[in-house]
């Protein structure tokens, strides 16, 4: 006997729970089934405890940041809007804003903050003759709807050539938009370019206080309350149909029907399950994946006297946001440092810094040979942070995860962080019941998957109901 | 139940729907989206509440019936009957 749901909802990463609470609001009963033990998917987060001191280390992993700041009154924002939607008291987020960040490329360096007018301004300074470009552009970026959900793949690099003349500001602003959610190598979709654009220059970076935890047991508890299951170390092993219904079998741990699905484990993923009956629709695994690591310092004045939360550098002039043809790519890399955040209480300095892998490269290595590497990448990449930050010391404790750390615990084929180059804006592959939510349904970040799980429980699970 | 009642029942739940929101100085007449902060979202919200909380149920088709505070008792205040 199968045990018998309204909806059935796969992943507990921030798509999943938000999706949860949006059925389980209106009496909806709702399962959410997560593989690993702990949620939150590509947002997630780890304890480490460091043997010689005892000491408890708390790890992050996935964004460096929530993108789209908001202050507690401005309205129509995504992220009111999306605590709107959760009700979910603004404060309980204790958000700590970002100081500014840095486009640290050969040439030049631009900073932007979560005003706008800092960018503005910095773009008039280091390119004068692009600076009325530059006001034409970020109007036609605020007025542009990137949430039509029927708008075709346009390129983002061939509206940044109608607008701009200066290659190396193209580049710049492209760098953080890239790396912080594209799918696709060295270009995005146009819209996705909006709402990045949005997210990180218009709108900026926060913290919650205690880091990307403090959302997840928002969001857990929430789910609690409202009397909705999550279910950890459930891994959905295959989907059958019958009549409307979906069956969806979780190996020893029985089965569960639902005539609703809404998966965030990815496009390919998800047809996957569907063994024999999955349909052949073309979307390819995504390529790119990260390296990240991160380090623990003693004494963290070197990085508070350095100010800047994030740090997108680049050793050249031109941007390469491609898979590399080695295990990793140095010539860019993203150094966050939390402690620049407001507001910040931690007894230890922390670098965290992303930078581009090769997925089949590090799959291929013998267990030996990935430590030792990975070993190697940690120092290279601590390496380069003492670049930004004078008289930093030696890290008492550095981990790095790797594309395979990153398939293993989010279950994105190929590591591929940002998912397949094919997305779903309606959350529709051809499954009838079965909806995509989360990275490949096009919406990024932790603030855009929220609403990814929000607007298609809404559509399907609530709307289109009698 | 008294047109009063109704527009009780429609200000508690705008409440809830939108916290933030100052209530007290809303205008029967003029629409509910040009005076709150509230988008489709919300109005899904309010039409889930109602059939949530009251059994009442609004189709799609007649969301326009809502705009106003007004309108939203006018339209309502039967199905309470």
């Amino acid at each position: 006997m199968s045990e018998k749901y309204d909806a059935v909802i796969i992943g507990a990463g921030m798509s999943g729970l938000a999706a949860g609470i949006r059925l389980a609001m209106f009496d909806k009963k709702v399962v959410i089934l997560e593989k690993h033990s702990i949620s939150g998917g590509l947002n997630s987060y780890y304890n480490r405890k460091v043997k010689e001191t005892n000491d408890i280390l708390k790890l992050d992993v996935g964004l460096h940041a929530l993108t789209n700041f908001a202050k507690k009154s401005e309205k129509r924002k995504p992220l009111t809007k999306l605590l709107k939607q959760l009700r979910i008291p603004y404060d309980d987020l204790a958000l700590r804003e970002q100081s500014y960040s840095v486009i640290n490329f050969k040439s030049a360096d631009l900073k932007f903050s979560n005003d706008f007018d800092l960018l503005t301004s910095e773009i008039k300074n280091v390119f004068p003759s692009e600076f009325d470009s530059f006001i034409n552009f970020a109007r036609y970026v605020s007025e542009y709807d990137e949430l039509d959900l029927n708008s075709k793949y346009t390129s983002a690099r061939d509206v940044l050539d109608a607008h701009f003349k200066d290659e190396l500001l193209k580049e710049m602003l492209m760098a953080p938009l890239l790396i912080y959610g594209s799918a696709w190598e060295n270009d995005m979709d146009f819209s996705q370019f909006v709402v990045m654009f949005k997210s990180l220059y218009f709108e900026g970076f926060s913290r919650p206080e205690g880091g990307v935890r403090s959302i997840l047991d928002i969001l857990l508890d929430k789910l609690s309350s409202l009397g909705a299951e999550v279910r950890f170390r459930h891994k959905v092993e295959s989907i059958s149909h019958q009549g409307y219904q979906k069956i969806i079998d979780l190996g020893k741990k029985g089965t569960i029907k639902a005539p609703l699905v809404l998966s965030s484990i990815g496009i390919v993923e998800t047809n996957n399950l569907f063994k024999k009956d999955a349909l052949d629709f073309g979307a390819k695994v995504g390529k790119l994946s990260f390296l990240e690591s991160i380090h623990f310092i003693r004494d963290k004045k070197p990085i508070k006297d350095f100010k800047a939360t994030i740090v997108f550098h680049n050793d050249s002039d031109k941007y390469k946001y491609e898979r590399p043809s080695e295990l990793s790519d140095f010539s860019s890399a993203v150094f966050c440092l939390p402690n620049n955040y407001a507001q910040d209480n931690d007894g230890y300095g922390t670098i965290r810094v992303t930078y581009m892998a090769n997925y089949d490269d590090w799959k291929s290595l013998d267990k030996k040979s990935y430590k030792e590497h990975k070993h190697e990448v940690a120092n290279k990449a601590f390496d380069l942070s003492k670049k930004f930050l004078s008289g930093i010391e030696t890290p008492f404790f550095s981990d790095t995860f790797s594309p395979t750390t990153i398939e293993r615990y989010t279950g994105h084929l190929g590591g591929a962080v940002y998912g397949s180059p094919d997305k779903v804006k309606d959350g529709k592959i051809g499954i009838p019941g079965v909806y995509i939510i989360g990275t490949d349904q096009g919406f990024l970040g932790i603030v855009g998957s929220m609403l990814s799980g929000i607007s298609m429980a809404n559509l399907y699970g609530l709307m289109e109901q009698k | 139940m008294s047109a009063d009642d109704v527009k009780k029942i429609v200000l508690d739940i705008i409440a809830d729907v939108a916290p933030d929101e100052e209530l007290d100085d809303l205008k029967d007449e003029e629409s509910l989206r040009e005076q709150l902060d509230l988008d489709s979202m919300d109005f899904l919200d309010i039409v889930m509440e109602l059939r949530k909380r009251h059994k009442v149920e609004v189709p799609s088709e007649d969301y326009p019936q809502l705009a106003t505070l007004s309108s939203c008792v006018e339209y309502l205040t039967p199905k309470f009957a």
